[in-house]
């Protein structure tokens, strides 16, 4: 159980379970869509943005643990951050979850996040972590079209 | 039934009795046969249970394509020389095997493609484009591999027809009377799968060929999943076409078989245009090649092919009637032990049925239950199986499914069961 152990940490079974920040948030200015195609999981990413700052985020859509934790755990860290901000969080996070912890890696940076460390040693699961950051790159970007892991 | 206590049926001493494999069934002796199943993956015996997506090779298969890399490799039907005609008579002789394999009245019936996805393609780009017109339609069903919906698709786009599907029930099972009121004067052709890779459920496809035939409609059998496991005859069956891929038949990948009716081939236009599959060819006009070179344009996969042959002969050699009763009792015993779990459905309960097992955990998605199983050694396919319009009409996003073969053990249905019960513990 060891090995299961660090990919299904009790931090990712816990926010799958009851995933934070799940809800669609009225008036969103930003919103996008995610696809994996593989697995069939869907998200959908709302943001309120105030001065290029996310003042209000959520998420829907139904997805695997890993996706769902990743959206749950994105979203509380997302807030307050401006999307320099939240695009640079998620080049560490991509680091993080497809080549592993590195010493270089800012750990500090990745708070709970470093919980999906395991992530990298699956790579077939690497899509289900990321589709949420994504998605809510694509939100920020203002894109309007679903994007998909593919 | 009672078995005799011989060694190796020690395997299955912690099985009632009316489970038992079938006698002289040893399939302890089988799995020798497959090299790769002695490995371990995380440090664990593998368990492979994907064979609906691809079987293993037996050793016999493997030595024949390595043979023909260390001595004979050679282009076939061009060559003078002693290694091309060794080439050539090798990958003729399969296609001899495969018409004895399926049932079919001559070679020329049996043309090589690279899996049941090209055949489907072929005939939709043949036939289809010169039979079907605007207004036409095509029948398939709701359990179809995406291989068997998007070529029709494309087919009916092109041409303004449309793409009628028959409906299936909560078991999985074909709605007969629905699929015969679907069938009309505007109906060209039917396709439809022998086994669903999806669910398992087995199609009584004899009694939809003749509901077809009664209309004048010609009919496509999709056999990826049927021709491991059920012996068949498309004599009998009277199918049109009927198809298969080398790689869920313990050969390689890469190869497969279109069986077509001889006079429906002679008849349709060729599929792709190169070498092989003409008979001349000047600048003014080209004159195709006979049945089944026509639809065999290009150099093939003829290491693939010969695998492919040694594969169709292990499966004589073991008699795949014998294996597929085998089979049988590992499906049924795997369906009690499964659906004994609390929190487990089983998706796809067709009264026929052949290897596969799909089910779903209360509150685990498919792909974690995939992935915890896999941690345990245990390998299964998590998705939607190329098949999301079943997903679809049992609402939900994916299954996670077990597909036995004859090289499966009782001790491993055991330890799917296992592993589902982690797979619980680690979401409880
Ligand atoms: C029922 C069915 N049809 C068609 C296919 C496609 O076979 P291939 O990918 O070998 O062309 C599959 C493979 O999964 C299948 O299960």
């Amino acid at each position: 159980m060891s090995d299961l152990g660090e990919l299904y940490q009790e931090l990712i079974v816990g926010h799958s379970k009851k995933p934070r920040n799940f809800r669609k948030i009225e008036g969103a200015d930003h919103q996008a869509e995610g696809y994996n195609p593989l697995c069939g999981d869907k998200i959908t990413v709302y943001l309120k943005l105030k001065d290029g700052v996310v003042q209000e985020i959520g998420f829907q859509g139904s997805g695997c643990a890993i996706s769902t934790a990743s959206a749950s755990l994105m979203t509380e860290r997302a807030k307050g951050k401006t999307r320099a901000e939240a695009d640079a969080l998620f080049d560490v996070f991509h680091k993080l979850v497809t080549e592993g912890p590195a010493e270089e890696l800012d750990t500090a940076q990745l708070g709970k996040l470093a919980v999906f460390s395991g992530v990298c040693e699956y790579p077939a699961r690497v899509k289900c972590a990321t589709l949420a950051w994504h998605t809510l790159r694509a939100a920020l970007q203002g894109s309007a079209e679903a994007v998909s892991t593919e | 039934m009672t078995t005799p206590g011989t060694a190796k049926d020690a395997a299955a001493a912690s099985v009632a009795t009316q489970e038992m494999p079938p006698r002289g069934f040893d399939v302890q002796k089988i799995r020798e046969d497959f090299p790769i199943l002695k490995q371990t993956v995380y440090g664990k015996p593998l368990v492979y249970l994907d064979n609906a997506a691809t079987a293993q090779t037996p050793q016999t298969v493997i030595d024949a394509i390595d043979r023909f890399y260390l001595a004979q490799c050679a282009n076939i039907h061009r060559g003078i020389h002693l290694l091309s005609e060794r080439s050539t008579a090798e990958y003729e002789e399969t296609r001899a095997k495969a018409q004895r394999f399926l049932g079919a009245a001559e070679t020329r019936e049996i043309v090589f493609v690279r899996g049941t996805t090209e055949a489907i393609n072929l005939v939709a780009n043949s036939y289809g484009r010169k039979h079907v017109g605007a207004g036409d339609e095509i029948l398939i069903t709701a359990m179809e591999h995406h291989s068997n919906i998007v070529p029709w698709q494309m087919l009916c786009e092109e041409k303004g027809a449309v793409l009628r599907v028959a409906p299936i029930n909560d078991a999985g099972e074909i709605v007969i009377e629905e699929f015969e009121k679907l069938l009309n004067r505007r109906t060209r052709l039917v396709s439809v799968s022998h086994v669903s890779n999806a669910l398992g459920t087995v199609n009584p496809v004899e009694r939809m060929i003749e509901m077809a035939h009664g209309k004048g409609v010609p009919v496509m059998i999709d056999g990826a999943q049927a021709a491991p496991h059920l012996k068949i005859n498309v004599q009998k069956l009277d199918c049109d076409f009927y198809a298969f891929s080398g790689h869920k038949l313990y050969g390689p990948t890469g190869i497969g078989i279109l069986y077509g009716k001889a006079s429906l081939l002679e008849a349709m236009p060729p599929y792709q245009g190169g070498g092989d599959m003409i008979r001349t060819v000047s600048f003014e006009k080209t004159t195709y090649n006979a049945l089944p070179y026509k639809f065999e344009a290009g150099t093939p996969n003829i290491a693939g092919t010969i695998g492919l042959g040694a594969a169709i002969d292990y499966l004589n050699q073991l008699g795949l009637e014998q294996a597929a009763a085998y089979e049988h009792e590992l499906l049924a015993y795997a369906t009690k032990k499964v659906s004994q779990l609390p929190g487990v459905r089983i998706i796809g309960t067709a009264r026929e049925k052949a290897s596969v097992l799909s089910f779903v955990i209360d509150g685990v998605h498919p792909h974690d239950a995939g992935t915890i199983l896999d941690q345990q050694g245990i390998a299964v396919r998590a998705g939607h199986h190329c098949a999301m319009p079943v997903m679809e009409r049992f609402g939900i996003p994916a299954t996670t499914r077990a597909s036995f073969a004859f090289y499966n053990t009782i001790e491993e249905v055991d330890a799917l069961v296992s592993g589902i019960e982690k797979v619980q513990e680690v979401f409880s």
